[in-house]
């Protein structure tokens, strides 16, 4: 289906790829506030694309455009090549896009298993929840991803150390994501090991052929995992560079995020994003 | 476009070679068996009992239980008194089921006495509107009471009941007004429309007797039956259903419940509901066992209730809550009561002792919440 549609797609897959999420001239206000002024944004299949900005510079509300928690005032987001309106998380998961929040989102008093079928519980009965299965599935989906930091299945995630929960947070989208999995700063509040162990998981999950985007403050993390970049500032995108493009280094993307260096055109508009293809 | 296309753990999966594949299977086992399904599993389960406040509260009623054998021995452990005693904690059981759902998803509910006076009304009402012979249902004795007449009533005191707490979940649920303010609100107000109903004055009936009293097992008062099958129906809701595990994941985290799609409003609105049907039921068994409403008897009911969810292990914080550590609550303050009467103490003693547990229980509960979110 993807295929068919492809041709009605925009510019923005001048690479003749079909971007697995993208959004085009993206418009959010708050109040006085112009959180996007025609954000541009696409995260292709099999890639870790990383999305970069100063504090405010609107890569959450992007993201949370995207998973479908907040509704953009004007733009348009296409799935896989073509135009969606998601009213919803739940609307985004539907199209293939999960969703690891900063704030992780588990329930800390319910196990591992109960927190990644949180929702969309195996039923007996119509009525009763199947533990016994989801248990095992959980167990399955852990052991593929290589998430091994879990001992007990049974214990509520509160007992559990913050890579742990992230890991959990991860493989749960990691179970239910057919396009995209979007993470707000997985790896922000853990230590060396740990961010490893989910930069494993996050590279992992890239190499199942999913689009992978992820906004992080960390710069050379940034450089090591991300195959794509994609710079944010005052709500728009200003620039974008790939893993193999030359002069890509710490210096020139703090150029970018601070408003230095650009390799966008300045418009906002979604003329300009042709123009840029 | 996504019923065909593979998640992300299913497409990891696909690439893995066969021995890779035997190795994860392997792994996933060895997750499995970790969680204390095959083997161990006696162990695992004692360590979990273990650790858990039930646990602690049904070691303390065993430990009364066993004190009161001894000193009021013949007088304590016998049979006719523990059915007395199942009798008298039969109503807060029912009431305190709905208090534990209330509770679990972070609220309170402390509307109970007025849900239940309503409930003792309108099965009264209820009654009244049905004639029998020259009089109406509420003129009816024990013997010649009909099942027409006790569906009548109980639909009377279910309906009450499923009011008030229709209304709570809709203050709590959609409208967002704390919990404590907006059943504080329906107390206040649902006794004094039970009030201006009866006018301040009580009815006597015994056309809902059988259902305290008869005996469908010989020895086990009805009362007591009623309470077992609603605890039961009640483990199975908050344990084994989705809707219980819902009601789990909204008090421990509203904002993850809502993100993973379950409807975060209107499930509030279902525990109040039953929580308010639980408490009519209570009416209903009331005006069956004491054979008259009691506008002004029930005013602590919602604390027994609370009382009883708490030492039970039910965190007042949300999340944590089980029906047999409830059941477990109801019965210490009761057996407490009995025992001392029993043994020739002011019974006055078990409200300063059931005070300072419930303290005691809530404050070792949050030592291991504590404990357990350091990590």
């Amino acid at each position: 289906m993807s295929q068919t549609s492809a041709g009605a797609s925009p510019a923005g897959t001048a690479a003749g790829r079909v971007p697995a999420v993208a959004a085009y001239g993206i418009e959010k206000q708050y109040g006085q506030v112009r959180a996007l002024r025609s954000a541009s944004f696409e995260a292709f299949p099999g890639e870790v694309t990383a999305l970069v900005g100063d504090n405010g510079a609107g890569k959450s509300t992007l993201v949370k455009c995207l998973a479908g928690v907040i509704q953009p005032d004007a733009g348009r987001i296409q799935v896989a090549g073509r135009d969606v309106v998601m009213h919803n998380p739940v609307q985004a998961n539907g199209f293939g896009i999960e969703t690891v929040y900063q704030d992780l989102a588990l329930a800390p008093d319910l196990d591992a298993a109960a927190n990644v079928f949180l929702g969309r519980e195996l039923r007996r009965w119509k009525v009763l929840h199947n533990a016994k299965e989801m248990r095992r599935r959980t167990a399955e989906s852990f052991a593929q991803l290589g998430v091994g930091m879990v001992q007990d299945l049974r214990v509520p995630v509160a007992s559990f150390s913050g890579g742990q929960k992230q890991s959990v947070a991860i493989a749960r989208a990691a179970m239910w994501a057919k396009n995209v999995i979007l993470m707000d700063e997985p790896t922000a509040a853990l230590g060396v090991i740990q961010t490893k162990k989910v930069l494993e998981l996050i590279e992992r999950v890239r190499d199942s052929g999913l689009a992978v985007v992820f906004i992080s403050h960390n710069l050379p993390q940034v450089l090591e995992v991300a195959d794509r970049i994609e710079v944010m500032r005052l709500g728009a995108r200003v620039a974008r560079f790939s893993r193999d493009d030359e002069g890509l280094t710490v210096d020139r993307l703090i150029a970018s995020i601070s408003g230095a260096y650009r390799n966008e055109p300045e418009t906002g508009s979604e003329n300009g994003q042709g123009a840029a293809a | 476009m996504s019923d065909e296309a593979k998640t992300a753990v299913e497409l990891v999966a696909e690439q893995r070679t066969d021995a890779e594949k035997a190795a994860v299977q392997q792994q996933a086992d060895a997750l499995v068996e970790g969680a204390g399904i095959s083997v161990d599993k006696a162990a695992t389960v004692w360590q979990r009992l273990m650790g858990t406040q039930a646990t602690f509260t049904f070691v303390a009623l065993l430990a009364l239980v066993i004190g009161f054998s001894v000193m009021g021995a013949g007088k304590f452990n016998t049979g006719s008194n523990f059915v007395n005693l199942a009798q008298n904690v039969a109503i807060l059981t029912v009431l305190s089921m709905g208090a534990t759902f209330v509770i679990v998803t972070a609220g309170v509910d402390l509307s109970v006495p007025s849900a239940v006076i309503l409930g003792e009304v309108f099965a009264v009402k209820a009654l009244s509107f049905v004639t029998v012979g020259d009089g109406t249902g509420v003129d009816v004795s024990g013997e010649n009471t009909t099942a027409t007449l006790l569906l009548v009533a109980l639909a009377g005191s279910l309906f009450a009941g499923l009011t008030v707490g229709l209304i709570n979940g809709f203050v709590v649920g959609y409208l967002k007004v704390p919990a404590l303010i907006a059943t504080l609100g329906t107390l206040g107000a649902g006794l004094g429309v039970a009030y201006l109903m009866q006018n301040g004055v009580n009815v006597a009936t015994y056309a809902l007797a059988p259902v305290a009293t008869g005996q469908l097992i010989p020895g086990l008062p009805n009362l007591v039956l009623v309470a077992v099958f609603v605890a039961l129906g009640s483990g199975v809701l908050l344990h084994l259903s989705v809707f219980g595990r819902h009601t789990y994941a909204i008090g421990s985290n509203e904002e993850a419940a809502r993100r993973s799609g379950i409807k975060v409003e209107r499930h509030l609105l279902k525990v109040y509901a039953f929580a308010g049907l639980m408490s009519g039921l209570g009416g209903y068994l009331s005006v069956a066992y004491f054979s008259t409403t009691s506008v002004a008897g029930h005013s602590t009911d919602n604390l027994n209730a609370i009382t009883a969810a708490a030492l039970g292990g039910t965190s007042l914080f949300g999340g944590i809550g089980t029906i047999v550590g409830t059941v477990i609550g109801v019965w210490i303050p009761a057996v407490l009561n009995n025992g001392l009467i029993i043994v020739g103490v002011q019974a006055y003693w078990q409200l300063v002792v059931v005070g300072f547990v419930l303290i005691l229980a809530v404050w070792s509960d949050q030592l291991r919440r504590r404990s357990r979110s350091r990590r």
